[in-house]
């Protein structure tokens, strides 16, 4: 199975690093999460249903939609707290990236490990800017959001146009998983 | 074209479409409430969830949105659309978005019905939630207050995109390919926001500090492609808000209707703080929603100017809407009462009664209020209405509007509308002058117009220096200054006590045990 590769861009203040990558991981995850999956004796399987909340962003003019789940709130936010971390260690420029992948674990038989198989891949890339005073501040605060609103509908146009494909990709994918 | 698709998927794919239908006119509007939203997810599925997700309905819109759909189900040429303006407080209106699902004729007829249309459907609703916070609209609506509200306009039929000005900008939320065709969902929303930010909002201070509460003959003025409804005082078809609309596709509600007497929207987070009594607008007030009552009515919405001198930045919600099609509902909100209102009509009970519903109605005649009873527990909503209102628009653009005003609150009893009284005592002066003292002998001739009688307040003894009251007031108009105030003799009795603190303080040390003990016992 081919594994689709999608890459988007954002300039930040440093401040706004942590914010701005859990609007855009948060809103790729909205998409590709599901109730919990029950499965049942009579070989069929019923889905949980999901919640959304909004999140108001502090450093951004800016508000998105997650999941409600709080495990997957901190697992990311422990990601992209490593991720600026690292940014602001590193010493590039304030230039960095970071990957939400999903992937379909199979599992082999002894004595051979799991196989890990990539089905989609979300890269962000980000350039941090420093900004001299308080009303270029502003002036970023309002165009980090417009810059953001252009994101979160460029994914979903990704995810409308991998449409069908990706649910018939997921359906097998659960299937698999099921029967195993 | 459906040739070959079986009557049990054809029937579950118009259940599919129409409660999608419904589930997109609630996230639209939930969206523009001015207020986070927020749901649980749940790992086991009720049966109630459409499409596997956690959207509430607020029955009144849904009961909105059938009426638009009528019965018919999105298809080609007939789209349902959901308009979003803005009113401001002096009664201009604008439209900022209208968001369209429409179905085209490019069928997919491969596709399952019951899983991948339905996924596909949850999907798009997904996209649905993330793009509706990233118009220009949202950020508008979360701002909302008593300088403008947001209204809400679901209409069947051809998408009119002439109300959002010129250069208007459209988003593609998404598509679903079905055996019946491809459904769309879009939004068009206007980009130039100029009439917004020179606005100058007047207000006229209150009157007597009678705070007025408004409501309009008319909300809408006459080019406003919105259209009122008209309620019939009185009238109850029984068309309570259902909380199952069909037995059979039952999908969401976790909320309850109230009996039709009350219009009440339980608050799910309560924010007030001040108990009932509370204010019930007569006018219709489309959506309340989620934790509006006490707090939207509290808040702001007013329509004229000096409206309301409650703060409103600490209320995020109140929101206004039009419904769409034949509303007749008088959804009345319930607020907490804020500060001193104009209740023209007398103190209602504690809860809302029907003969306020019945009065809602248009030309307003003043104020109602009545008391509602607060809300409950959390993730109940209650609505109901008691009257339904007549629609004469065409059926094709039968559209409802509900508009809430809201503006100061009642939390005195009617007698209090009024400045409080004069004291009932009167002044030394006047009592020296007139005839009505409270103290004192009376000459006892009734005939006369006035009396004279000789004022001797308590505190003057005949035996010292007999004076009445005038003499007494001007002789100790100006008594001298204390002696301990002066100067000099302030500091000097500090100096003293500075010097004699070196002994006092040697014998508070002596008593140290005596004090300890002393602190013991009160232990």
């Amino acid at each position: 199975m081919n594994c689709r590769a999608e890459v988007l861009e954002v300039s930040v203040e440093g401040r706004q690093v942590e914010e701005a990558m859990l609007a855009v991981l948060h809103t790729v995850l909205l998409h590709r999460s599901t109730g919990k999956f029950h499965y049942k004796k009579e070989g069929t399987y019923s889905i949980g249903t999901v919640g959304t909340q909004d999140v108001d962003c502090d450093f951004i003019d800016f508000a998105y939609v997650r999941v409600s789940s709080e495990e997957l709130d901190r697992a990311l936010r422990k990601a992209v707290g490593e991720f600026k971390d690292a940014l602001r260690n590193s010493g590039n420029d304030g230039m960095g990236q970071i990957s939400l992948e999903f992937y379909q674990k199979k599992k082999s038989r002894w004595p051979f490990p799991d196989e890990c198989i990539p089905w989609e891949l979300w890269t962000i890339k980000v350039n941090v800017v420093n900004l001299a005073n308080e009303q270029e501040r502003q002036i970023c605060r309002e165009k980090v959001g417009e810059k953001l609103c252009e994101k979160i509908i460029n994914i979903v146009e990704i995810t409308d146009s991998l449409g069908t494909s990706v649910t018939t990709t997921m359906r097998r994918l659960i299937k698999d998983t099921l029967a195993l | 074209m459906d040739t070959d698709l079986s009557s049990q998927d054809r029937k579950d794919l118009d259940k599919f479409i129409k409660f999608f239908a419904l589930k997109t006119v609630q996230v639209i509007v939930q969206a523009r409430l001015g207020e986070k939203i927020c749901t649980r997810s749940s790992s086991s599925p009720t049966g109630s969830d459409w499409f596997n997700l956690a959207i509430k309905d607020i029955p009144e819109v849904t009961h909105e949105a059938k009426k638009a759909l009528a019965g018919q189900l999105p298809a080609v040429g007939r789209s349902m659309c959901v308009e979003i303006s803005l009113k401001t407080s002096e009664g201009d209106s604008m439209e900022l978005e209208i968001w369209c699902l429409e179905m085209n004729e490019k069928c997919d007829k491969e596709i399952k019905v019951s899983y991948t249309v339905y996924n596909r459907l949850s999907l798009l609703l997904k996209s649905l939630l993330a793009i509706t916070r990233v118009t220009p609209a949202y950020r508008l609506s979360r701002k909302q207050g008593h300088e403008y509200v947001i209204l809400y306009r679901i209409y069947f039929g051809e998408v009119q995109l002439s109300g959002l000005g010129e250069g208007f900008q459209t988003v593609r939320v998404g598509t679903v390919g079905t055996p019946v065709g491809t459904i769309t969902l879009s939004c068009a929303y206007r980009i130039n926001l100029a009439f917004m930010s020179t606005r100058q909002f007047e207000r006229t201070p209150p009157i007597m500090g009678i705070i007025i509460d408004h409501f309009v003959d008319r909300p809408y003025p006459s080019s406003s492609p919105m259209h009122p409804c008209n309620y019939r005082a009185g009238e109850d078809n029984g068309a309570v808000y259902p909380s199952v609309e069909d037995s059979q596709e039952v999908c969401t509600t976790s909320f309850s209707t109230s009996p039709p007497s009350q219009c009440v929207f339980t608050v799910t987070k309560a924010h007030f703080q001040t108990p009932p009594p509370v204010v019930t607008d007569t006018l219709k007030v489309p959506v309340m929603g989620l934790a509006f009552s006490h707090q939207l009515s509290s808040s702001r919405l007013s329509y004229q100017p000096a409206a309301l001198g409650v703060g409103s930045a600490d209320m995020g919600y109140p929101v206004l809407f039009a419904g769409g099609l034949n509303a007749a509902h008088p959804h009345q909100l319930i607020g907490p009462g804020k500060e001193g209102g104009v209740p023209p009509i007398p103190n209602q009970p504690a809860h809302g009664t029907q003969a306020d519903q019945e009065r809602m109605c248009t030309p307003l005649d003043g104020v109602h209020y009545s008391a509602a009873t607060p809300s409950s527990s959390e993730d109940t909503e209650t609505v109901s209405n008691s009257s339904e209102g007549k629609c004469g628009s065409p059926h094709d653009l039968l559209e409802t509007i509900f508009i809430r005003k809201v503006g100061a609150f009642v939390n005195k009893p009617i007698n209090q509308v009024n400045p409080p009284d004069s004291p009932e005592t009167e002044s030394p002066l006047q009592g020296s002058l007139h005839s009505e003292g409270s103290s004192g002998s009376s000459t006892g001739n009734t005939h006369d117009d006035f009396v004279m009688i000789d004022f001797k307040p308590a505190f003057s003894k005949d035996d010292i220096l007999p004076m009445d009251l005038g003499t007494f007031y001007r002789e100790f108009q100006n008594p001298p200054q204390l002696s301990s105030l002066s100067i000099d003799i302030g500091a000097q009795s500090m100096a003293e006590d500075l010097d004699s603190l070196p002994e006092k303080l040697a014998v508070h040390e002596k008593n140290v045990k005596e004090f300890d003990a002393f602190v013991e016992t009160l232990q």
